[in-house]
């Protein structure tokens, strides 16, 4: 039986120290993975944790991202308790096995801090990663502190293994200002936090030999559709486990997340949609406007998968112009963001002024002044009552100014 | 007068991101020195390079370079070859690039015996991302992800390049500068796979906990598992499998055969099917 691991009420954590306690708490029983910048400290604590007696559990370092997710999904179908972390390249490397991950169902948890795509090489933080892996069939949920970190790993497992859901997991963190930044991070104690993930229940496991079990089954046009179809279908019904598993989580801790967060939301005139940690940024952003009589408020997709087209719809209603911030070079489109929330608001029969901003990219510094700067704009187009700003812009770029119609 | 690099670097990136003392630099110049000596044209040259600390050579050397993905190197410089087979195709990678992630396109840039010059550098760790064990781990050694010593039998890179079918195989260190050039001047001039299998320190990450932790400790720990061809050829098989069993390798041109360069077969197929 591993170690108690004796913990202050408050610890000073980075993102990644945060994410790789969870992973101890949960008593992982594999970890397979390969060190990549910013995350690599996840599963290097991990080791030394399981080193130390503090985990029993098993650590293999292998050869390639592309190994380490395999290796997951290998323990993971044999009925085991599955973690890992990635960044960036790792992670683009990884898709291939991520469709199969979920393709079979098994309830690996992931942690992506969030780095930008080569080419051009960039070590630093955007959104790229977390957008490559978005139609993978993984639950992707958002964290945009440390603390935050701790707790949607922890969620993370309970939600990935319930019954109804059987999906794996991604908690993304921002690389550097989430993952590299110690701030104060409440944990729970070893025996509360493993009590209210509970014990791993193996579903079809594959060593079970007096059931044998087969994964990854060819179907092709007979019944491939209805597999992704049923697949669809658990992540299209996993909000109300992710509710349900908040819920328990406010309930022993008082942190209430939601799978839509919102900030000074109910009067506003003027919204950004925006993930990660510029969402705290953006706070601070809406309280100067809020200073200069500008009714601004934030919303956020907590779990960016599955997308709460109806919830954020809803919160939106009386909103009058929406300016949807992404992290991520959008490549010849609007960005994720200003789509789907676009599609929710059309499908809801509302017509809030939408427009799209591209922040960030490759770690570029987004200031609390650069947000207050665009929700000046929004709310021009807030009292024009239609759009009278560019339809995509670009915050913080350098050289000529940017935009598309 | 001291031979001067300006003219083959880019000396507005310098000083380099290299950690003090790095073996890095040492083979950086010495391929620079090798270069020179041929009479290589920096514009005719080309420096593909992975991921990790020797990755930065492709930002260094101000020759045509390419910095790729990890792993990847032998595959992008496979291209660039065969586009350009008049060029030279200098390949930089680290042991977790060159072994691991890109194991398997090593294993066949030696198949094809196509005219890349491969340097691992080989340092026994993945020292950007701070010590995780890497292929080249000596069995009992020290890293972050095995705490209590590395389980994994030691790897010989060079045989793994002869048993691919490289047709030029060196092993030097960088304790040796000198040496280090000839080994690159006759294996640049070789037509085929070249495969340098060069031993760097890196006494910040793999040294800091495997008492190496000073560049000069970390190169004569080095220094010491390498022993000369022509003393090791002389050894019995039994005694070169205790010696490799206690982590020595045999130092120098390890193996250079004339065979058939892919390009070369690769045009001239081309020649005779196009002249029926």
């Amino acid at each position: 039986m591993a170690e108690r691991y004796e913990l202050k009420q408050k610890e000073v954590w980075d993102g990644n120290m945060a994410a790789s306690h969870a992973l101890r708490q949960a008593q992982v029983d594999v970890v397979a993975a390969y060190p990549i910048t910013p995350s690599t400290p996840i599963v290097q604590n991990y080791a030394q944790f399981l080193a130390d007696g503090y985990v029993d559990g098993e650590f293999v370092m292998v050869e390639s991202e592309h190994s380490a997710m395999s290796a997951c999904v290998g323990a993971s179908a044999a009925g085991g308790r599955v973690a890992t972390a990635t960044s960036s390249q790792g992670y683009a490397l990884m898709v291939e096995v991520l469709y199969q991950a979920s393709g079979m169902r098994l309830p690996i948890v992931m942690t992506v801090v969030n780095r930008a795509l080569a080419s051009p090489l960039n070590i630093h933080g955007d959104h790229g990663d977390l957008y490559l892996g978005r139609d993978a069939g993984w639950i992707h949920l958002i964290a945009n502190n440390p603390q935050e970190a701790y707790d949607m790993t922890l969620c993370a497992f309970k939600i990935a293994e319930n019954e109804k859901v059987r999906l794996p997991v991604t908690t993304n963190q921002d690389g550097f200002l989430v993952s590299h930044t110690a701030q104060v991070v409440e944990p729970l104690d070893d025996d509360t936090a493993y009590k209210f993930i509970g014990d791993y229940k193996a579903m079809n496991p594959m060593l079970d030999t007096k059931n044998p079990q087969t994964y990854g089954a060819q179907t092709e046009e007979e019944w491939h559709f209805e597999f992704k179809a049923s697949q669809h279908k658990a992540l299209m019904e996993s909000p109300a486990v992710i509710d349900e598993v908040f819920a328990e989580f406010e309930k022993l801790t008082g942190r209430k997340y939601n799978r839509v967060e919102t900030y000074k939301l109910d009067d506003a005139d003027v919204a950004l949609v925006v993930m990660g940690s510029a969402y705290e940024t953006a706070m601070v952003a809406v309280d100067k406007a809020r200073e200069e009589g500008i009714k601004a408020g934030l919303i956020m997709p907590r779990s960016f998968r599955p997308f709460p087209y109806n919830e954020i719809a809803e919160k939106l209603k009386n909103v009058k112009a929406v300016a949807a911030l992404d992290r991520s070079a959008p490549m010849g489109a609007m960005g994720a963001l200003y789509n789907e929330v676009s599609g929710a608001l059309a499908a809801n029969g509302q017509s809030s002024i939408m427009t799209n901003y591209i922040y960030g990219l490759g770690g570029r510094d987004t200031t609390a002044q650069h947000i207050l700067e665009v929700i000046k704009e929004t709310e021009k187009n807030a009292k024009a009552g239609k759009r009278v700003t560019d339809l995509q812009g670009f915050i913080n770029l350098r050289g000529p100014k940017l935009s598309f119609n | 007068m001291a031979f001067n690099y300006d003219y083959y670097l880019r000396t507005e990136k310098m000083p380099t991101l290299w950690c003090w003392g790095c073996g890095d630099g040492i083979i950086m110049k010495a391929v620079i020195r090798a270069m020179a000596k041929l009479g290589w044209d920096k514009n005719d040259v080309c420096i593909v390079s992975g991921i990790g600390c020797s990755g930065r050579f492709s930002s260094y050397i101000d020759a045509n370079t390419v910095h790729t993905t990890h792993g990847r190197t032998i595959a992008y410089a496979t291209g660039i070859k065969l586009a350009n087979p008049d060029k030279h195709v200098i390949v930089v990678a680290g042991d977790g690039d060159g072994l691991a992630i890109g194991g398997n396109h090593t294993i066949h840039g030696c198949r094809r015996n196509i005219d890349l010059n491969f340097i691992l550098i080989n340092n026994f760790i993945y020292g950007l991302t701070n010590s995780q064990v890497s292929p080249t781990t000596p069995k009992g050694a020290w890293s972050v992800t095995t705490q209590y010593g590395n389980i994994d039998p030691t790897f010989d890179p060079a045989e793994l390049a002869i048993g691919a079918g490289a047709t030029f195989v060196g092993r030097e260190s960088v304790a040796e500068a000198q040496k280090l050039e000839r080994l690159f001047v006759k294996g640049f001039e070789h037509k085929g796979f070249s495969f340098f299998d060069i031993h760097s320190n890196c006494h910040v990450n793999f040294g800091r906990k495997n008492k190496l932790a000073q560049a000069k400790q970390n190169m004569d720990w080095i220094e010491e598992n390498l022993i000369a061809k022509n003393k090791w050829d002389k050894l019995s098989e039994e005694e070169k499998y205790e010696l490799k069993k206690q982590g020595k390798f045999p130092r120098g041109i390890l193996h250079h055969v004339e065979e058939p360069e892919y390009c070369e077969e690769y045009y001239k197929l081309i020649e005779r099917v196009r002249g029926k």
